[in-house]
């Protein structure tokens, strides 16, 4: 998946198309959890009764509210990246080519972006659209949800308070960059085996 | 706080979305449609995995988690952890809330740390309704492969650096 090389040489152009991934409303992981989730509502019915049942739906119901708008700004974020990004920036940075640097750049890139588990996805999965390393994209990803601070700061501090957020931050930085680096190892023994996909 | 991480949200996507109105009214329009088109297929994603957190929630032994990640638990609570965390539904909420009820009925500080690592990592939810979906396959698997190490090191971390 390097479209964007031929003959060593790094080919760009804002009009080359992107690569996305075809998104279907509906899907067998989607109704796997559906299934889980209407069979948990019954047991939660028939065991605790009419008003637990409610309780809980309103809110849940609340919650799926509070993250609608991020969800959108979210998509929109990584509609723009995708289309904005110059992707010589991020072939430079986070390309295929991008080293143990790409990884240290995607994990402090992580750590800045705004958003929880929610937001991260879209926005990754743009970034490898435009040329992206594997590595990089996965230090990224883990990053955001190890380090990023918009979920410390919003649960995880209230629930565990400082001193237990702290120490767990301290212990999960070099994490990120562990993961790039295994995710990297592992794809270039699958690409030289032939064994992937 | 939530309230802040909106803002900042919104703030990042109107500032892109002035660059590219500025580039060309038709960039500004496709992107905002790929956006909203993106919202909208995820919509049933997300209704699911919020509104469904609670019930599967309310089934989950509590008392049971705290006890099985003591202490004095060991390897085997350590493993407990990981294949707990990530197999624990919901959003945020529940995940920490659990993590936070087993700290305070006795658990090691270490297993926590796995099963919050865990839980961050391979929440299985959050895996088959959002990133299955939005990533190319091979992305998910690698990532997941690579970080299956993760939650082992936090805790051989925590135990190295001792309480804070």
């Amino acid at each position: 998946m390097r479209p964007h090389h031929q003959h060593g040489s790094i080919r760009l152009s804002h009009e080359a198309p992107i690569q996305r991934r075809p998104r279907k409303t509906f899907d067998w992981s989607t109704a796997f959890i559906a299934v889980v989730v209407v069979v948990a509502a019954a047991v939660v019915y028939r065991r605790d009764g009419q008003a637990r049942f409610l309780e809980i739906l309103s809110s849940d119901f609340h919650l799926f509210v509070d993250i609608l708008p991020k969800v959108l700004a979210a998509c929109l974020i990584a509609a723009f990246v995708a289309v904005l990004m110059p992707r010589q920036v991020v072939l430079r940075w986070v390309g295929a080519e991008s080293g143990f640097l790409g990884i240290v750049v995607a994990t402090l890139a992580g750590v800045i972006c705004p958003g929880g588990p929610i937001t991260i996805f879209p926005v990754a999965a743009s970034f490898v659209a435009i040329g992206a390393d594997v590595g990089a994209a996965i230090a990224f990803i883990t990053s955001w949800t190890l380090l990023g601070y918009a979920r410390v700061l919003v649960w995880e501090w209230p629930f565990f308070g400082a001193d237990f957020v702290t120490w767990r931050i301290v212990i999960s930085i070099p994490l990120p960059i562990v993961a790039g680096l295994l995710a990297r190892f592992i794809a270039g023994l699958s690409a030289r085996t032939g064994g992937c996909e | 706080m939530i309230y802040f991480v909106d803002g900042l949200l919104w703030a990042i996507a109107l500032a892109l979305g002035l660059v590219a109105a500025s580039r060309s009214r038709h960039l500004l329009r496709d992107s905002l449609r790929e956006g909203a088109v993106d919202c909208l297929r995820l919509m049933p994603r997300i209704m699911l995995g919020v509104i469904g957190a609670g019930f599967v929630a309310a089934l989950l032994p509590q008392e049971l988690v705290g006890r099985w990640l003591g202490a004095d638990s060991g390897i085997a609570g350590l493993c407990i952890a990981v294949v707990g965390g990530a197999f624990t539904p919901g959003g945020p909420v529940i995940g920490f809330s659990i993590g936070a009820a087993a700290l305070k009925g006795g658990a090691g500080t270490p297993q926590v740390i796995a099963y919050t690592v865990a839980w961050a990592l391979f929440a299985v939810q959050r895996l088959t309704l959002w990133e299955i979906p939005v990533m190319p396959q091979r992305l998910v698997w690698l990532r997941v492969v690579g970080s299956l190490p993760l939650p082992f090191l936090a805790a051989a971390g925590a135990m190295l650096l001792g309480r804070p």
